[in-house]
């Protein structure tokens, strides 16, 4: 039993994490990418904007979608919410106010990640070694992780780590998939023609897939790479495995006799079973975009639920001094 | 290191002997001291200071948005107070607060000392209204101060003064335990050989303190601790001491009064709370009761405190006690209720609301320290001797306007302990702040805060105006180091 206070802090504070390891792995790619000199599926940078659904927010800041106004706008941009720079403070907040919940070494590694960023002056990133920079924020991220599952006791507050940094996941990968996918793709019907290879292999890089997707279907095809990144449940960025993972934590944390939790529980284990069961060749036929568009809009609810169910629980209203005080009036 | 050329220049000095010797119980400190090579110290000082940093013993500064934390400033060199000194001491404290809680009891039920006229009533606040609002309060177990902070100077051997009663939410412990902690990593060997009584009970006893006041028929009492939140100078403490005792630390916006109890909001639903330490201040406890524009508190809080459904520590109300003008009673307060000699005196105290008094401290501005009687954390002083002849005349306004609203005080010589300063040691001023616990026992947690005014000559000690803290060692009986039996 945690304070909902505390458990909201968790909770966020975990998911900013991954947020911010996630921005890093595809700012990271696309460097990558633009340093090998054909770019014949066009500029990456604009897409990285769509991934975000931030693009008013960049809109209305910047003109162009250029390589230095994409960057700065997702690493250090303080006035957009989401940059990796907000996204560690906001992290770090959220921990300062549990600094007796979590362990010394997360908090430590959370206030070198937040030394790691702030230090970082834009034009360092920009000219001087940006892969470098990024690299630091991704293991700094993962560090984290590995110190809350090393450190911390797997109790109830872990689990709550644990639900919002594979909701966070599943978010991430399934917005990445879907813009990339619609980019390569724009067409259901081309599936099968020439494909921009370099590309696609980008698309399994930016969330770490490439390697392990070769070990299970070897030449990359559309299909395989959507069924690998929605559907295989032993990989770690996967859809499924990121709903089954925040599935096992919920019930950890619901335990026995909680009644106020149905909705989330039913909410979190439809959309588990929806992937879990479901086969690639379905999915595409009734359109991967409208898939994934569901797949988000759930996510969001399941967001929703928890906060409803957990963080902001208040009971009906039945004080007692309120009512003497009423009667007392009568 | 050397320090053949440290003086006393006239001032008592804890650990060294006007001439020049160290005294008995500071030899091993001391030889141990001189052993360390050129720049060891200094070594070992920042040693202390990141091991602090790390630990996260911090406290916010802030300058316009941006925050930092500091640690405040930690001297490695002890104060050593031997057995005999420090066992007086303990038992003025104990005598002390006892009498502090049968004035509590006695200001807000009969006042008989008002109405003998031992402690005249012009100088109580009556009219203040968190007094009045506390008026028909009984506390649990008749204690008012559970937690309390009472500020010693010491200016000879044997003699301590009080300086100040802190019965609202006096800070400072988690320093005492940390430093403890910090100095057994600077100077194990010295610890190994001086039979330093230990400190690390307190979160036991403060745990033990609080569930004593748990209503009646709770077997086990769900305790948390209060605090404004992390942005607080003191929430390190707070912290600190929710996670030494294993219980929650809750905001007020994580409680709500419902169904006639105090419940913590959880991701199972409401939980009842019995026993809350809290660390804000009565004013600010119950926008219900006291102020109405508070966001830190709990509302309605107050109403299930006067049925007995939960317990508050400190007990709302008690903070009238915390007063500059009440101090000045307290030594009679002393006399009175428990008939006996006070143990530990008083500075000497003049109350400008009294005229003659008034007069006196008009006449010699230039020689007494000048306090507000209700500010704490050194606001608001003026040090005579030390201030311009613009700002005595300035606060000679102050007084004449409000005469109630001051004290003063003759300056006091403050005793001084060597103190780091480069490669070498020099005296500085220090004062010392017990802590004392009021459950179904009193307990004086041995020592207590040390702080060292760290400016050469200064004897302000606040953290606010450049203070620092040391570790404080009492030592045992027996003079020697606790055998270790095989």
């Amino acid at each position: 039993m945690l304070l909902s206070r505390v458990a909201n802090s968790i909770y966020w504070m975990s998911r900013y994490i991954e947020r911010a390891e996630n921005i890093a792995r595809f700012i990271d790619v696309n460097l990558q990418l633009s340093l090998d000199q054909f770019t014949s599926a066009g500029d990456p940078w604009a897409p990285l904007i769509e991934v975000t659904g931030d693009a008013e927010d960049f809109k209305s800041r910047y003109d162009r979608p250029t390589r230095a106004n994409v960057m700065r706008f997702l690493t250090l941009d303080r006035a957009y919410p989401n940059s990796i720079a907000n996204c560690i403070t906001l992290a770090r907040d959220n921990a300062r106010t549990i600094r007796d919940i979590i362990t010394s070494e997360m908090w430590q590694q959370i206030n070198a990640l937040h030394i790691t960023v702030t230090r970082a002056a834009d034009d360092a990133i920009r000219e001087d070694r940006p892969v470098e920079f990024y690299h630091a924020v991704k293991e700094g991220c993962l560090l984290f992780a590995a110190h809350t599952d090393a450190t911390m006791s797997h109790n109830e507050g872990f689990e709550f780590c644990k639900l919002g940094r594979m909701l966070e996941r599943a978010d991430k990968t399934s917005r990445v998939m879907d813009v990339k996918y619609f980019l390569l793709l724009p067409d259901a019907e081309d599936v099968g023609g020439a494909l921009d290879v370099v590309q696609w292999a980008a698309l399994l890089r930016s969330v770490g897939a490439l390697e392990m997707y070769r070990q299970v279907h070897g030449v990359i095809t559309p299909g395989n790479v959507a069924a690998f990144l929605i559907l295989n449940p032993q990989f770690p960025r996967s859809l499924t495995h990121g709903l089954l993972q925040a599935q096992g934590a919920l019930t950890q944390i619901v335990g026995p006799g909680n009644r106020h939790t149905a909705e989330v529980e039913r909410r979190l284990g439809r959309l588990r079973s929806r992937l879990q069961f479901g086969q690639i060749d379905e999915i595409i036929d009734t359109g991967l975009h409208e898939f994934i568009d569901r797949t988000q809009l759930e996510l969001n609810r399941i967001d929703e639920s928890i906060d409803e169910a957990f963080f902001r629980y208040t009971p009906p209203a039945e004080d007692v001094f309120a009512q003497q005080a009423a009667q007392m009036q009568q | 290191m050397d320090f053949s050329g440290y003086r006393t220049q006239g001032y008592y000095d804890e650990l060294i002997e006007d001439s020049g010797a160290p005294r008995p119980p500071a030899v091993p400190l001391l030889d141990r001291l001189l052993e360390l090579e050129e720049g060891e110290i200094q070594h070992r000082q920042r040693a202390a200071e990141r091991a602090m940093f790390e630990s996260g013993t911090t406290f916010n500064v802030y300058h316009e948005e941006q925050a930092t934390e500091r640690i405040i400033p930690f001297d490695v060199v002890p104060r050593i107070l031997e057995a005999h000194v420090w066992d007086r001491v303990e038992q003025g404290l104990r005598q002390r607060i006892q009498a502090l809680n049968h004035f509590l009891t006695d200001i807000y039920g009969p006042q008989h000392i008002l109405h003998d006229g031992t402690v005249p009533r012009e100088f109580v606040d009556l009219g203040n209204i968190t007094f009045q609002k506390c008026m028909t309060l009984r506390p649990p177990r008749g204690v008012w101060c559970h937690i309390s902070g009472i500020d010693l100077v010491r200016t000879g051997d044997d003699e301590f003064h009080v300086l100040e009663d802190n019965l609202r939410c006096p800070s400072g412990v988690s320093y005492v335990l940390e430093n403890r902690r910090v100095l057994k990593q600077t100077f194990p060997r010295v610890f190994g050989s001086l039979p330093i009584r230990s400190v690390d009970d307190y979160a036991e006893k403060l745990l033990a303190t609080l569930e004593h006041l748990a209503p009646l028929g709770v077997d086990r009492p769900k305790t948390v601790v209060l605090t404004p939140g992390i942005y607080n100078s003191a929430y390190f403490e707070h912290s600190y001491l929710a996670q030494q005792m294993g219980v929650p630390l809750v905001e007020g916006s994580d409680l709500i009064v419902h169904d006639g109890f105090v419940k913590m909001k959880t991701t199972h639903g409401l939980r009842r709370v019995d026993v809350i330490y809290r660390r804000i201040d009565d004013d600010f406890l119950d926008p219900g009761c006291f102020n109405p524009d508070s966001a830190l508190g709990v509302r309605g809080i107050m109403d299930v405190y006067r049925s007995g459904r939960v317990a508050l520590a400190n007990a709302p109300g008690a903070g009238i006690a915390d007063n500059k003008v009440i101090y000045a009673f307290v030594p009679k307060m002393i006399e009175y209720y428990l008939d006996q000699e006070p143990i530990l005196p008083n500075v000497e105290t003049f109350l400008c609301g009294r005229d003659a008094d008034c007069r006196h401290v008009l006449d010699n501005l230039d020689e007494l320290v000048v306090k507000p009687a209700n500010e704490a954390g050194g606001k608001g002083i003026m040090v005579g001797p030390h201030a311009s002849q613009a700002e005595r005349d300035a606060y000679a306004e102050l007084i004449a306007e409000n005469p109630r609203g001051y004290i003063a005080q003759p300056t006091l010589s403050l005793s001084r302990v060597p103190t780091v300063v480069g490669d070498g040691l020099e005296g500085r001023h220090v004062d010392l702040r017990p802590y004392i616990l009021y459950g179904k026992d009193i307990y004086v947690l041995p020592g207590g805060l040390t702080r060292v005014a760290l400016r050469k000559g200064s004897l302000v000690v606040n953290s606010s105006q450049g203070g620092g803290t040391k570790d404080t060692w009492v030592l045992s009986d027996n003079g020697h180091a606790p055998s270790i039996s095989i």
